[in-house]
């Protein structure tokens, strides 16, 4: 295509330009069970306003770690910490052993792939382009041979193969959940960071996420997931971490950390955790008074019907950023 | 609350699980890199036509078999030099015209597609977003001051540094929370362009009658005074510019996603912004140094380049380049030759062309939005 002119000098001032990112080392695979992030008492304000006190967690490499918590927690403010977003007050946040303020964002894009929670365009790029843009880190890295392999591979992961010709824009919002899903797993850093992954997704496609999650852990990446479904949280996840006003309440396995008592606790609503029938794996489920009486309106209010997460995004697609 | 049950660990649900893997994925080919280069071909080849044409047509007519032996003559490559006149009419009147139309077209069409890639949004334009006017209030302020403390490059200085303040201000003003609103945008540049209009009148009233016969040119955009000093002038800026533009073009891909996603696939976004902003200000600068305000070039080429070959920036800033080129020489040639022996001002032809455009694509962003508040 139509890029620089391929002489020495042109060469020489593109490399210049890009901060000389063709010889940077490559991040090495992090053995299993060792952090690939971490936080070490980590405060963030914004605004003036505390929202993370005193975090300490780590994201281990092969396993899935859930945030969970109510709405305005700081779950978002701890992933976006740990994608080295936001500066921390006071404590560190740690990629690959290091202070991830001191990393440059070329190296950064290495270690660590971002889904943020809503995704946007600004000109309507093809599906395929969008997804490729994930690869654009390794770009004249000896791993750049992987690009065409990773993207579809992404893509038959996320089911968006069939809409690899379709401009973004003209995608519905679960759709083009999925694609952005694709273009961070194309990237394939050692740490994937999706801030809730399955908001804008029907009941196949949040199993769907929850199982590549499950894979990339398998494969011995670190996978950090904020959901708001604790039965998905509870079903996929190696340790799930509660928090609540922007401290951690608990962090453990799933059948440890939740608990009638601290659940009720931090959500503000009496919950009931029970063993599956069949599995044993725990299921959060309200107390409901008139529980599911046929014909009985539910307790809940209106606007939030049982069932869906409390601040999950409208499905319609967002209107695209012009 | 959040309610679930688990429903992967029914077989029922687990069973499709397989299934996916399964879905044939076409490795994804580059997007169409036949029409980029079909596009190029074209768009060289009528910018070449063009250029003979323009050199050739006017006032004094000189057939192209004429112009092309000339040239081949300078180049010492055989052919025949013409008679004085035609040798002058041609290689010190025609000509830095023609090259002026080429250097300004390509500045203005590569900072229409920059702009809006840095901006996110397709209605940024130099002069829609006031920009152009800013660098003209550098430019008026120079002649009507009587400033030259760098000889001839004075007035291109000046309108380097009052657009790049231009830019940093629009910029600054019209985005919030990290993107930047249409309306914001446009009712920035209608702040911008009624301030730059307010302090050109008011260079105007202070200049003397041979600044002001200089100066109207600038509010009416026009090539008709074209030297080769002229094209020395603006040569470094616009090359400057246009050599720049195409090394961000993947950056400007990835920014499409947002500044934040842009960061994560490793773009320094600060630094990105920060040269982006000069390069618009470099290749204004130039084009609005010689040529006064020429609007809607930098909007309608990009948007039509999008629409032929899709949004990547890697065709879309060179292309603009060469496609903006395109219009100024045509634009040139038509202000010159159709109402003989009158010439129109250039700016005023591209603006009566480009307006409605600009309509029609107001009209469609608000449709696709539903509605601008």
């Amino acid at each position: 295509m139509n890029t620089a002119p391929p002489t020495a000098l042109a060469a020489r001032l593109r490399h210049a330009l890009s901060g000389g990112r063709r010889h940077r080392p490559l991040p090495d695979r992090p053995a299993p069970g060792t952090p690939v992030a971490e936080t070490r008492g980590l405060h963030v304000r914004l605004g003036g306003r505390e929202v993370l006190a005193g975090i300490g967690l780590d994201v281990r490499a092969g396993e899935v770690l859930a945030l969970v918590g109510p709405n305005g927690a700081g779950k978002s403010t701890l992933l976006a910490a740990l994608a080295a977003d936001l500066p921390a007050a006071a404590g560190v946040v740690l990629i690959g052993g290091r202070p991830a303020a001191g990393r440059s964002a070329a190296d950064l894009a290495l270690r660590r792939a971002v889904l943020p929670q809503a995704a946007s365009l600004s000109f309507p790029f093809p599906v395929a382009e969008v997804v490729r843009m994930g690869r654009a880190p390794w770009a004249g890295t000896p791993l750049a041979d992987e690009d065409e392999a990773a993207v579809a591979a992404a893509m038959a992961a996320t089911e968006v193969g069939e809409l690899a010709g379709r401009p973004y824009s003209a995608l519905s919002g679960g759709e083009r959940a999925r694609v952005a899903l694709a273009r961070v797993l194309a990237q394939r850093t050692a740490l994937l960071l999706l801030d809730e992954p399955t908001a804008a997704l029907d009941l196949r496609h949040q199993e769907l996420v929850l199982r590549i999650c499950r894979e990339r852990a398998a494969a011995g990446d670190a996978v950090a997931v904020v959901l708001h479904d604790l039965g998905l949280a509870a079903a996929y996840a190696d340790r799930a971490a509660v928090l609540a006003g922007g401290r951690l309440a608990a962090v453990g396995p799933p059948a440890e950390v939740f608990r009638d008592g601290l659940l009720s606790r931090v959500y503000r609503q009496p919950v009931e955790v029970l063993p599956h029938p069949r599995t044993g794996a725990p299921l959060v489920v309200p107390v409901r008074e008139s529980a599911a009486r046929p014909g009985s309106p539910p307790h809940a209010p209106p606007d939030s019907p049982p069932g869906s997460p409390p601040d999950a995004p409208p499905d319609a697609p967002p209107a695209l950023d012009l | 609350m959040a309610v679930s049950e688990r429903p992967a660990t029914r077989p029922a649900t687990a069973a499709p699980a397989a299934a996916p893997a399964a879905a044939p994925v076409a490795a994804p080919a580059e997007p169409r890199p036949r029409t980029a280069l079909w596009l190029t071909l074209g768009l060289l080849l009528a910018l070449a036509a063009l250029c003979l044409l323009s050199a050739g047509l006017g006032a004094y007519e000189i057939p192209v078999a004429d112009v092309l032996g000339s040239a081949r003559h300078r180049l010492g490559l055989g052919g025949a030099a013409l008679d004085r006149t035609a040798e002058s009419v041609l290689w010190n009147v025609r000509l830095p015209r023609v090259v002026l139309a080429l250097l300004v077209g390509a500045s203005l069409g590569c900072a229409g597609a920059l702009m809006q890639g840095v901006f996110g949004n397709p209605l940024a334009e130099p002069g829609v977003i006031g920009i152009s006017a800013g660098a003209a209030v550098g430019a008026v302020a120079a002649i009507a001051l009587g400033l030259s403390f760098l000889g001839t490059w004075t007035v291109t200085a000046c309108a380097f540094a009052a657009g790049l303040g231009t830019v940093t201000l629009v910029y600054v003003l019209s985005r919030a929370g990290g993107r930047t609103e249409v309306v914001t945008l446009i009712l920035t540049g209608i702040a911008v362009n009624a301030f730059a209009g307010a302090l050109i009148g008011l260079c105007l009233f202070f200049a003397d009658n041979a600044q002001l016969t200089q100066i109207t040119f600038w509010q009416l955009g026009s090539l008709a005074q074209a030297t080769w000093p002229k094209v020395l002038a603006v040569l470094p800026c616009a090359a400057t510019g246009l050599l720049l533009a195409p090394l961000y073009a993947r950056r400007l891909d990835l920014l499409a996603l947002g500044e934040r996603p842009a960061r994560h696939l490793g773009v320094d976004v600060e630094r990105l912004r920060l040269v982006l902003v000069l390069v618009v200000a470099l290749l204004t600068a130039a084009a609005v140094a010689v040529a006064g305000i020429i609007s809607f070039v930098g909007l309608l080429v990009p948007h039509l380049l999008r629409m032929a070959h899709g949004p990547g920036h890697r065709f879309l800033i060179p292309g603009s380049a060469l496609a903006g080129a395109l219009v100024l020489v045509a634009g040139d040639l038509a202000a010159r030759t159709v109402a003989p022996p009158a010439e129109l001002p250039l700016g005023v032809l591209t603006a009566l062309f480009g307006s409605p455009f600009f309509f029609l694509l107001l009209r469609r962003t608000r449709r696709r939005q539903g509605g601008w508040a």
